[in-house]
């Protein structure tokens, strides 16, 4: 599973990789993550509020952390 | 259900504030009395209004994503197009880190770059929190006067940048992008069982940060209400200081950063010791709604003319707010 979260390096977009990576470590899941801080990148995935999170290529969300619940759902 | 308990704890504020000060037979006409009874009068009411304000937002931020609000405001012309990017610029949920991908976001989506401007200088200008802590300490008339000058400050100032024409004082790249917006990243529909949840996050969340900085904000309040003279500050930032000191208010004011919380208790201290309501405004207003790090990230999408231009129209703007509340109050 290949997870990006975008974002310019505000702490919200820390805790959603941390909070990313102990969901999956939680469920025994690989994942690949990489913090995107590259404006023109992010605006290439048409997201306006960051933290914004991509898997396998396409956004599933956009703007503040995620819950728990929602990437335990991702994380299937 | 919350609501009724909201009503009643708002209700019984005074009645309680009395009652504990009979309770540690302390009485209003003594220095400590006044004090005390300033202390557990303001700190619940203010603590309660934040929380009730705050939840709102939360409940509000549930209809209105960025998202929304891009579509709306999505080839609109100057004029109401400004006025309704500063509107939605008060209850869009967004943190300051979004606010360059923002900005690309909606030139990309052929937003004009005056009323993305008024949507940017609205979200920060008008603070939930700072319109809490009015209400609770100066009343709800010197609330909606901050919340309309806000406003106004936010309308003029996208009006006049759009007029001015800088579309070339963007960065080159971000200027390519303008008007060729594919499809956005389409959030789902939250039903009201999650847009309650959400306000009861967002209360955690800001409330839960600010509410050390409200309590010795207030504590310091309440001590100077009772001890240091009222006019201590009244000479260098009160309604009779010479004219210069609004300016130099705000000159202070825009180099620093901090977020609303931060910045209260130092307001009440200033307004405590006899500062002029207009001149801490500004002051606060300065430091939240323009900083040097903002600058620094706004300098990867803008060259340094945009840059400047919108950093002395926010601040003419803000200057014009506090000599009006100065006047007026």
């Amino acid at each position: 599973m290949q997870i990006k979260v975008l974002g310019t390096g505000c702490a919200n977009c820390r805790s959603t990789v941390a909070l990313i990576e102990e969901a999956a470590q939680a469920k025994g899941i690989a994942i690949e993550i990489a913090k995107v801080e590259d404006l023109k990148e992010i605006m290439s995935y048409g997201v306006m509020s960051t933290p914004g999170v991509v898997i396998n290529g396409k956004v599933v969300h956009a703007g503040g952390i995620p819950t728990r619940d929602l990437i335990d759902g991702w994380l299937k | 259900m919350g609501l009724a308990v909201w009503i009643a704890a708002y209700a019984a504020l005074e009645p309680f504030a009395d009652s504990a000060l009979a309770l540690l037979a302390l009485t209003r006409q003594t220095r400590l009395g006044e004090a005390v009874h300033f202390f557990i009068y303001d700190t619940p009411k203010v603590l309660l209004l934040l929380t009730g304000i705050v939840f709102v937002m939360g409940v509000i931020h549930t209809f209105i994503a960025p998202e929304r609000t891009r579509a709306l405001l999505s080839g609109r012309r100057l004029g109401l197009g400004n006025v309704m990017a500063a509107t939605l610029g008060i209850v869009t949920p967004f943190c300051s880190c979004s606010a360059v991908p923002l900005f690309i976001g909606f030139l990309s989506a052929g937003v004009p770059l005056g009323v993305t401007f008024s949507f940017l200088i609205a979200a920060p200008m008008v603070n939930e929190i700072a319109l809490a802590l009015l209400f609770g300490l100066f009343g709800w008339k010197v609330a909606a006067l901050y919340l309309g000058l806000g406003l106004t400050v936010a309308i003029t100032a996208g009006l006049v940048i759009g007029r001015m024409g800088m579309e070339e004082h963007l960065e080159d790249w971000v200027r390519a992008m303008q008007g060729t917006q594919s499809a956005a990243f389409d959030p789902a529909k939250p039903c009201w069982d999650e847009r309650v949840a959400s306000g009861l996050a967002h209360v955690k969340s800001i409330v839960g940060k600010v509410w050390p900085y409200i309590l010795l904000g207030i504590a310091v309040g309440a001590a100077i209400h009772g001890y240091v003279p009222e006019d201590f500050m009244a000479s260098i930032m009160g309604k009779e200081a010479p004219w210069w000191s609004l300016p130099a208010a705000v000159a202070i004011g825009v180099p620093m950063y901090s977020n609303a919380a931060g910045i209260i208790p130092i307001v009440e201290a200033l307004l405590g010791k006899g500062a002029a309501l207009g001149t801490v405004l500004a002051f606060m207003m300065s430091v939240i709604a323009l900083s040097l790090p903002e600058m620094i990230i706004l300098r990867k999408v803008l060259k340094p003319r945009l840059i400047a231009t919108f950093a002395s129209v926010v601040a003419a703007g803000i200057l014009l707010v506090g000599y009006v509340f100065n006047a007026l109050l």
